[in-house]
């Protein structure tokens, strides 16, 4: 009876008025599934004879995997009144199913399951939750604005190398994609007006909507809502790692103020470029406008140009400048607020950002509409 | 370098690494015998997490050849990369941890990927483990980043064991244990090479686990191997650095 590798078998051999079950071959994680169900088989026994000796001696090679099963047969065995006992183990090998005889028999349950009432308190808990964002935005909000005073008051701790740094980053790289996307917009906006207003010979009307349409809503909305995913999301996932990385807390300790060092400049950043985006947005716009009215609508650029002086006052541009800073602030604070929510884990990070983005949008269009309420009162 | 080893598990051949202009390993050679615990010391920054790294094939080398379980891991096909990292287990130096899954879920992410067992085998496998490395089954639906520094080295360490793996990479496995939990760390990994044959490569500067751990120890200083052998040779050597490693305040207290 020597060692035998290869696959592993449990064998069960008539012993006096006792059983034994002989195993052999390879009891390691490879073959786990297999030994699963052998051991299965095995604690069937329990009952069929008073005593059981589980024989290992001819094992050529036992792993945790292994041992486990083997102390886990004794264990049922033992449990269903078989006298069981573990016989025939090296010296290294008995030392390892000792380890494993520490574990304790009842792994602890794995809670979190779905439910019709857990999925209930999911929807109302994320209700109330809405008052709860609302206050975060506005305490961020008050943070902000107090570390604006304090840097008013103290010019030394305003971070202008940040700043630039942030403005770089949200506002000259945003320049190309944002003139792309809007020169786009504009063409299309053309090219639709052109193609339904010449129906009624009102080709012309096209500067009107365009100019209107363009520095008044379009303009600044899209560029706001591509701000709140490209620099928004950014700004998010930036704060969002700092903050796992505890590296916030140790600016904190370093009796720094985390609004001022971090979010002061990327708000600051972020205010300006907007406007600045959008007006070159809308410049874009019009440019691509003029372009498709030119070459499919046949309005020469003079024509268009003067159109555009008589249809547009420079009413609707402030309207479309005012708009931007308000716009970028609430895209900034939302982002920040997300960022600084961040939990210990990647996937928190996830969740944040995308949460940055979609309140961000949302919260932008919700300005717009308040803005248009706004602006139509005061008759602008 | 002593001459060929013919039973090594890992046999690295004159690897140079570099980031950007910074040489960190240039023309390393090392062999690692199977069974042997190997503790790996030198200055900090002098390159043990990038060789560790590289050999697992983390970071691009610029020239050499690197065999693990005697498979050129630069020839060899994903069926046998596949193969061989299910037969090695890692401690990164950080944990790493996968944050989003529970403590449980990180043990028994390799299991499940690579066995089809039933979750009670699961379950109990990864209890197993957990009282393996000093952890009560309490922290099992904890998330990582509510567990203590130790403890995070501690779950990473039953997770790199998940799979009774043969051969374990461990960066620096105790800084962050308390000096009972690391000589407990240093009797498991004894109990595991005796029991389960393993091969165990770390990185330490814990001199407490190169006396009662190693087997074999090997200096890396201005990205070569500067010296390999049993303690006694360390002690012995008139290398400086080594010098001043063995024979410093703290190594005499450890020698008492
Ligand atoms: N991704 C990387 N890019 C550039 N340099 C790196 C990179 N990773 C490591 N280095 C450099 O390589 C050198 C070796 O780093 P390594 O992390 O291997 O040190 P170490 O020996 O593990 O030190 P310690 O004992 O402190 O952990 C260091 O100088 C480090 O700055
Ligand atoms: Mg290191």
């Amino acid at each position: 009876m020597g060692i035998v590798s290869g696959d592993p078998t449990l064998e069960r051999i008539a012993r006096g008025n006792g059983l034994a079950l002989c195993a052999t071959g390879t009891w390691t994680a490879r073959f786990a599934p297999l030994l699963e169900r052998m051991v299965a088989d095995a604690e069937k026994l329990g009952g069929k004879a008073p005593n059981i000796v589980i024989d290992a001696s001819r094992v050529s090679k036992l792993d945790t995997f292994g041992a486990w099963l083997i102390e886990r047969l004794r264990r049922s065995l033992t449990q269903g009144g078989v006298e069981t006992e573990i016989a025939g183990l090296s010296a290294n090998y008995s030392s390892l199913i000792d380890e494993v005889r520490r574990v304790k028999a009842e792994p602890v349950a794995e809670t979190d399951r779905v439910t019709i009432t857990g999925m209930l308190e999911q929807i109302g808990r994320s209700v109330a939750g809405v008052g709860g964002t609302l206050i975060g935005l506005i305490e961020m909000l008050g943070a902000v604005l107090a570390a604006a005073g304090h840097v008013l008051i103290r010019p030394r701790g305003f971070r202008l190398t940040s700043t630039i740094h942030h403005l770089e980053q949200v506002c000259w790289r945003a320049v190309p994609i944002v003139v792309l996307i809007t020169f786009l917009i504009g063409c299309i906006i053309s090219q639709q007006g052109i193609f339904h207003f010449r129906k009624f010979g009102a080709d012309i009307f096209v500067v009107d909507m365009l100019g209107v349409l363009v520095l008044r809503e379009i303009g600044v909305l899209l560029v706001a809502i591509m701000v709140a995913g490209r620099s928004g999301s950014a700004y998010t996932a930036e704060l969002g790692s700092m903050k796992m990385r505890e590296e916030i807390d140790a600016l904190r300790t370093m009796g720094f103020d985390p609004i001022e060092v971090l979010i002061l400049p990327r708000m600051l950043a972020l205010v300006l470029a907007l406007p600045i985006l959008a007006f070159l947005g809308a410049m874009a716009a019009l440019y691509g406008g003029g372009l498709v009215a030119w070459l499919y609508g046949g309005v020469d650029p003079e024509a268009f140009l003067l159109r555009l002086r008589d249809a547009i006052s420079i009413d609707h541009f402030i309207v479309g400048l005012i708009k931007a800073p308000v716009m970028a602030a609430v895209i900034g604070i939302v982002a920040c607020v997300e960022g600084l929510a961040v939990q210990g884990s990647a996937e928190s990070l996830g969740q944040h950002t995308t949460s940055s983005v979609v309140k961000g949008i949302f919260f932008v269009i919700v300005m717009d509409g308040v803005f248009a309420i706004f602006f139509a009162s005061i008759g602008m | 370098m002593a001459g060929e080893i013919s039973d090594a598990i890992i046999r690295v051949r004159d690897i140079t690494v570099q980031f950007g202009k910074t040489r960190v390993l240039d023309g390393l050679d090392l062999d690692v015998k199977r069974g042997e615990i190997l503790g790996f010391v030198g200055p900090s920054g002098a390159g043990k997490s990038v060789l560790t790294r590289t050999i697992i094939g983390l970071v691009p080398k610029i020239a050499g050849r690197i065999e693990v379980f005697g498979v050129d891991l630069d020839a060899a096909s994903a069926a046998e990369r596949r193969g061989v990292e299910r037969r090695w287990g890692i401690l990164f130096q950080q944990g790493a941890l996968f944050s989003s899954l529970t403590v449980r879920q990180n043990i028994q992410f390799p299991v499940r990927e690579y066995l089809k067992v039933s979750q009670r085998l699961l379950d109990e496998i990864m209890v197993a483990k957990l009282g393996m490395v000093g952890l009560k089954p309490e922290v099992a639906d904890r998330y990582p980043s509510e567990l203590s520094g130790g403890m995070i080295k501690r779950v990473a360490l039953a997770r790199a064991l998940a799979l009774d793996p043969e051969l374990v990479f461990l960066d620096e496995p105790t800084s962050g244990l308390d000096p009972i939990g690391a000589g407990d760390f240093d009797e498991l990994v004894r109990t595991l090479q005796r029991t389960l044959g393993l091969t165990v490569f770390m990185v330490t500067h814990d001199l407490d686990s190169l006396y009662t751990a190693c087997d074999r120890i090997a200096v890396l200083g201005n990205g070569k191997i500067i010296a390999a052998g049993s303690i006694a040779d360390m002690q012995a050597s008139k290398h400086p650095w080594l010098r001043q490693y063995f024979h410093g305040k703290r190594a005499r207290a450890v020698m008492g």
